[in-house]
């Protein structure tokens, strides 16, 4: 033992260098060329002629009706889709699997877990079937009397929330799963015997003794929410107009579209400064001993 | 003795309803999926087809829509997983074995990477790849497809490999074994398990990633499925439903048999990259 410490020295931390050569080239490099390029009035035509312009990009993002509008569509997109949906819809499906019987409780698992591990593209074109006007879910609606719309045109950032939790809902699943499987039965059958009904049961138990799950998921649901692009794009393409433009569809919009690559840097740079803040409160939550 | 029983009866079926209504709505969407495909006259709804013809597999069935895309999505992911997991495995090995000041914070930046939009982060990239060339270029997209994935890959990997008794290695370098062979020779087989499922999850991750191939590559014969699919049926209005089903079946195939492989191990101890549960 002392003979390898001693002669591999810091040789032995060399299997990491590959790992991190290419994340400070893909992934480091380009934080840091985002931080620059956010500062400056960069065009696609070519970067060698961005000048440095300060804060002007951001002055300019929380001046425009466009980018608050892609704010508060992002807010609705994830605490609708995120929050509210694949949380709760996680964790109710979680809890009645455990009531449910076998069959059931398989057929259900392996249709929501399909529904995640179809690629981004594919749950798009899906869901766009969907919700289309001439589509399942009015021809639903029609059998059972209800009125019928052309939800794409109406409610396109709904459309777009429930196409995420359909997608998504599946991981709190399972997670949620693991945690209700670790409670140990006789907390839950000591509280039945007092007197304790399911709701206070899982007032009083449940949700307490979940606590940490539903913190380290609501993060991870609402960061992986917050990068959603390939279901909007192929789904609505932000429209119509740009009524379920959230903020990646908006940056995709300016930086590419209409060539301001400096503008649509500044708001992917906001982008990323809220994500990393839900990155620490999600360690924080984890509290991880590594 | 009979109360009980009959609430617990009572409470079963009442959950198996709520189930299969939930499942119902999972299903409508992917029964259309499966009903188009084969449906001569597909349109967007739900409906059992009068007739069933693989015409719609057989239109698609072309190197232009069907092979060509999917090679190339085999090269870009099969070579970006193969980077990730062989980085991811060197990188782990130390981080799981020797004690430092400097394994808790790289860990932890491991860790934040992994929950960072990555969308956020394709407008820089693009701009950087046309800076150093490396824009519509396959190797170049693969490495960046590797980086994406690679600080979940390591924090899975550290995980199996901690599982992995030291005990082993030890008599591996009594014995003379160098680190390498070590790694190599004794702590790979055992954590081989651990390696498929990093392998797997990464490859079914890369697969139905649209946004990086997407800004990445830019000649129509070098697009992976995931971009041609879109580029092909994107335009919806003058598409054939059924030929846009049938495609989507065989692009979704190799990853819904992938999981299959995978699932039990996903769904037991493993809850998702442990990063969940700390």
């Amino acid at each position: 033992m002392s003979r390898n410490a001693r002669a591999a020295g810091a040789w032995r931390w060399l299997p990491l260098a590959p790992a991190t050569v290419l994340l400070l080239l893909f992934l480091a490099g380009p934080i840091g060329y985002c931080v620059w390029i956010a500062f400056t009035d960069a065009q696609l035509t070519g970067a060698s002629g961005a000048d440095f312009v300060g804060l002007d990009n951001f002055r300019r993002a929380f001046a425009d009706e466009d980018f608050r509008n892609a704010v508060w569509l992002t807010l609705v997109f994830t605490v609708v889709s995120a929050v509210l949906g694949q949380n709760t819809l996680g964790l109710a499906l979680a809890g009645l699997m455990r009531a449910a019987s076998r069959p059931v409780r398989t057929l259900t698992g392996a249709l929501v877990i399909t529904a995640w591990v179809l690629p981004e593209i594919v749950a798009a074109f899906l869901l766009y079937a969907f919700f289309r006007r001439e589509g399942t879910l009015n021809a639903v609606l029609d059998q059972l009397h209800l009125p019928s719309q052309n939800w794409l045109f109406t409610l396109p950032i709904l459309a777009v929330s429930f196409a995420n939790v359909w997608r998504g809902t599946a991981f709190s699943m399972l997670v949620y799963s693991a945690a209700l499987a670790e409670i140990p039965r006789d907390v839950t059958e000591a509280a039945a015997v007092d007197g304790a009904g399911g709701v206070r049961r899982l007032r009083y138990i449940t949700l307490p003794m979940l606590r940490r799950s539903i913190g380290t998921t609501l993060m991870l649901n609402t960061l992986s929410t917050l990068s959603v692009f390939g279901l909007i794009w192929a789904m609505t393409r932000g429209g119509p107009g740009s009524r379920s433009q959230t903020l990646p569809v908006f940056m995709y919009d300016q930086a590419f579209l209409k060539s301001l690559i400096g503008y649509g840097t500044a708001v992917a740079l906001l982008l990323l400064l809220v994500g990393s803040l839900f990155s620490v409160v999600y360690l924080r939550l984890l509290k991880v001993e590594v | 003795m009979r109360a009980p029983v009959r609430h617990a009866t009572r409470r079963r079926l009442a959950a198996d309803a709520a189930l299969l209504l939930t499942a119902a709505g999972f299903a409508l969407p992917l029964l259309w999926l499966v009903l188009a495909s084969v449906d001569p006259g597909a349109d967007l709804r739900v409906r059992l087809p009068g007739s069933v013809t693989a015409g719609h597999f057989d239109a698609v069935l072309t190197d232009e829509i069907t092979f060509t895309p999917m090679l190339n999505s085999l090269l870009l992911c099969g070579g970006a997983t193969l980077v990730t997991v062989v980085c991811a495995a060197f990188a782990a090995y130390p981080l799981s074995r020797y004690r430092s000041r400097f394994n808790r914070p790289f860990l932890l930046t491991v860790l934040f990477t992994t929950c960072l939009p990555i969308t956020a982060v394709m407008v820089p990239v693009y701009g950087l790849f046309v800076q150093v060339e490396l824009i519509d270029t396959m190797h170049g997209t693969a490495l960046f497809l590797a980086t994406s994935q690679l600080p979940f890959a390591i924090w899975l990997m550290k995980n199996f490999m901690d599982g992995v008794p030291r005990v082993l290695e030890e008599a591996a370098w009594t014995d003379g074994a160098s680190t390498a062979q070590t790694l190599i020779r004794v702590v790979l087989p055992l954590t081989g398990p651990g390696v498929a499922v990093v392998m797997i999850y990464t490859f079914i991750m890369l697969w139905g990633n649209f946004f990086v191939p997407f800004m990445l590559l830019l000649s129509p014969e070098q697009l992976p499925a995931s971009v041609s699919v879109f580029t092909l049926f994107g335009n919806y209005g003058s598409v054939v439903y059924g030929q846009l089903a049938a495609f989507s079946i065989l692009y979704s195939l190799p990853v819904l048999v992938l999981y299959v492989l995978i699932a039990r191990r996903l769904g037991g101890g493993f809850t998702l990259g442990g990063a969940v549960k700390g």
